[in-house]
C-alpha cells in the first residue's frame, strides 16, 4: 500500500488522514501494533519527523498510544474508533452535500439517489 | 548552538561573486533541501561546509569547529562529480572508504548494497549511471557522520532510481545527523524534507519547515520555487 501524497498540503497531514482511514476501515485493527516510524519513513517514503509528527497527533486525538518499551498501538477504546467514524462520515457529507447544492439537485433527489445507489451497492457485494 | 552556523559568509571566483555575505543557521536531525538555480552558490556552500574550500570571508562553524580536518572527520561529503575511478568494483571502493574514514561501517554498506540490488563484484564502469549513483550514495552514507553533505544526488539518475536512493538516504540518516541535499529536483525530493532553503545570487532568501509553507502557502515547494524563481 502506497499514498500518493499531494505536496500542496501538509504532508503530516495526509499521513494523519490515512492513519485515520485505515483505522476506521478496520485495516489497522485496534489494539495492533503500529511499525516503527523508520519503517514507515521508508515505506511511505517521507521525512521521518514527519511520520512521528503524524503519529504524535494520533496519539493526541487518542487513536493510538505509546508503550515506553513495547512500542506504539493503535487504541482499543471502541467509543473513540466509533466516534472517528462518525467524524469522518459527517466530513463527507458536508462535502457532499456542497457539491450537490452546486449541482442544484433537492434534497428529496439526492436522498433517493442515495438510497437507490446505498441499495444497488449492498446488492452488488453479495 | 546550531550544528552549522554561518555568519557574513563570501566566497569571489575572480569577479564572480558566489557567496555574498550568506547568514545561515542549521540545526541536525533533519533532512534539509538547499535549492536555486544554477550559479546561486549551492555547491559552493556544500564544499565550504565540507572543508573542500577554506579560502572565503566570514565565519563558518560545524559543531563550533572551524571547517577543517577536524570537521571533515564528522561530515560525509557526496561531491556532484564523482572521484571514484571506474576501474573498481563496488566491493573495492567500500575497501577504500573503509580504509579511508574511521567512521565507515561496513554492515551497513551490505545492507545498502543488498537494498540496492548491486552487485559487489561489479566494476563501476559496467553499472548504469543510477547504479553508479547508488554505489556513491551507499559508500557517503555508511558513514556514521553528524553532518551528510549530497550535492545534487538523483540529478541524472531515472525516477525509480530517485526513489530508491532517497529511501537509502531516509533508512541510514541518524536521529541526530543532519542531511543537506542540493537539487534542482525538488517535486521528487520534498516528502523527504524538513526544510527547505531557496538560495539566489549566493544569499539565502528563503528557509522554511516544508510542511509549513504548505500550509502557509497552498503551495508545493516546487510551486514555491517556481514561484519566487520566475
Amino acid at each position: 500500500m502506497s499514498i500518493s501524497f499531494d505536496n500542496q498540503r501538509p504532508i503530516y497531514i495526509q499521513l494523519l488522514d490515512f492513519f485515520r482511514a485505515e483505522i476506521v476501515s478496520g485495516s489497522l485493527s485496534p489494539g495492533q501494533k503500529i511499525e516503527s516510524v523508520r519503517e514507515l519513513a521508508l515505506k511511505y517514503g517521507v521525512n521521518p519527523n514527519t511520520v512521528q509528527r503524524a503519529l504524535g497527533e494520533l496519539e493526541h486525538l487518542n487513536l493510538a498510544r505509546s508503550d515506553r518499551t513495547r512500542g506504539r498501538f493503535v487504541t482499543e477504546d471502541d467509543e473513540v474508533i466509533q466516534q472517528l467514524r462518525l467524524d469522518s462520515a459527517q466530513q463527507i457529507t458536508e462535502d457532499y452535500i456542497q457539491a450537490a447544492r452546486n449541482l442544484q439537485i433537492s434534497l428529496d433527489d439526492a436522498l433517493s439517489l442515495v438510497k437507490k445507489l446505498w441499495d444497488d451497492q449492498e446488492g452488488g457485494k453479495e | 548552538m546550531s550544528l552549522i552556523e554561518i555568519r557574513g559568509l563570501s566566497k569571489n571566483y575572480g569577479h564572480v561573486r558566489a557567496l555574498d555575505y550568506l547568514d545561515l543557521n542549521v540545526d541536525g536531525g533533519r533532512i534539509v533541501g538547499l535549492a536555486g538555480p544554477n550559479g546561486s552558490g549551492k555547491t559552493t556552500l556544500l564544499r565550504i561546509l565540507g572543508a573542500f574550500d577554506t579560502a572565503y570571508s566570514g565565519d563558518v562553524s560545524i559543531d563550533g569547529l572551524k571547517p577543517g580536518r577536524e570537521t571533515r572527520a564528522i561530515t560525509s561529503y557526496l561531491p556532484e562529480k564523482t572521484a571514484l575511478s571506474d576501474w573498481m568494483t563496488a566491493d573495492q571502493a567500500i575497501a577504500v572508504y573503509k580504509d579511508f574514514f574511521a567512521d565507515f561501517k561496513e554492515d551497513r554498506a551490505r545492507e545498502m548494497l543488498e537494498f540496492f540490488k548491486l552487485e559487489g563484484s561489479q566494476k563501476l564502469r559496467q553499472m548504469s549511471k543510477g547504479m553508479q549513483e547508488k554505489v556513491q550514495i551507499m559508500l557517503v552514507m555508511s558513514r556514521d557522520a553528524r553532518i551528510y553533505l549530497l550535492d545534487e544526488p538523483i540529478s541524472g539518475v531515472d525516477p525509480a532510481s530517485r526513489k530508491s536512493i532517497l529511501r537509502g538516504i531516509i533508512g541510514q540518516a541518524g536521529e541526530d545527523s543532519l542531511v543537506l541535499v542540493s537539487t534542482h529536483l525538488i517535486s521528487d525530493i520534498e516528502p523527504v524534507l524538513d526544510e527547505i532553503i531557496f538560495l539566489d545570487f549566493g544569499r539565502v532568501i528563503l528557509h522554511e519547515q516544508a510542511d509549513k509553507m504548505r500550509a502557509e502557502r497552498g503551495q508545493s515547494l516546487n510551486e514555491a520555487f517556481e514561484e519566487i524563481y520566475a
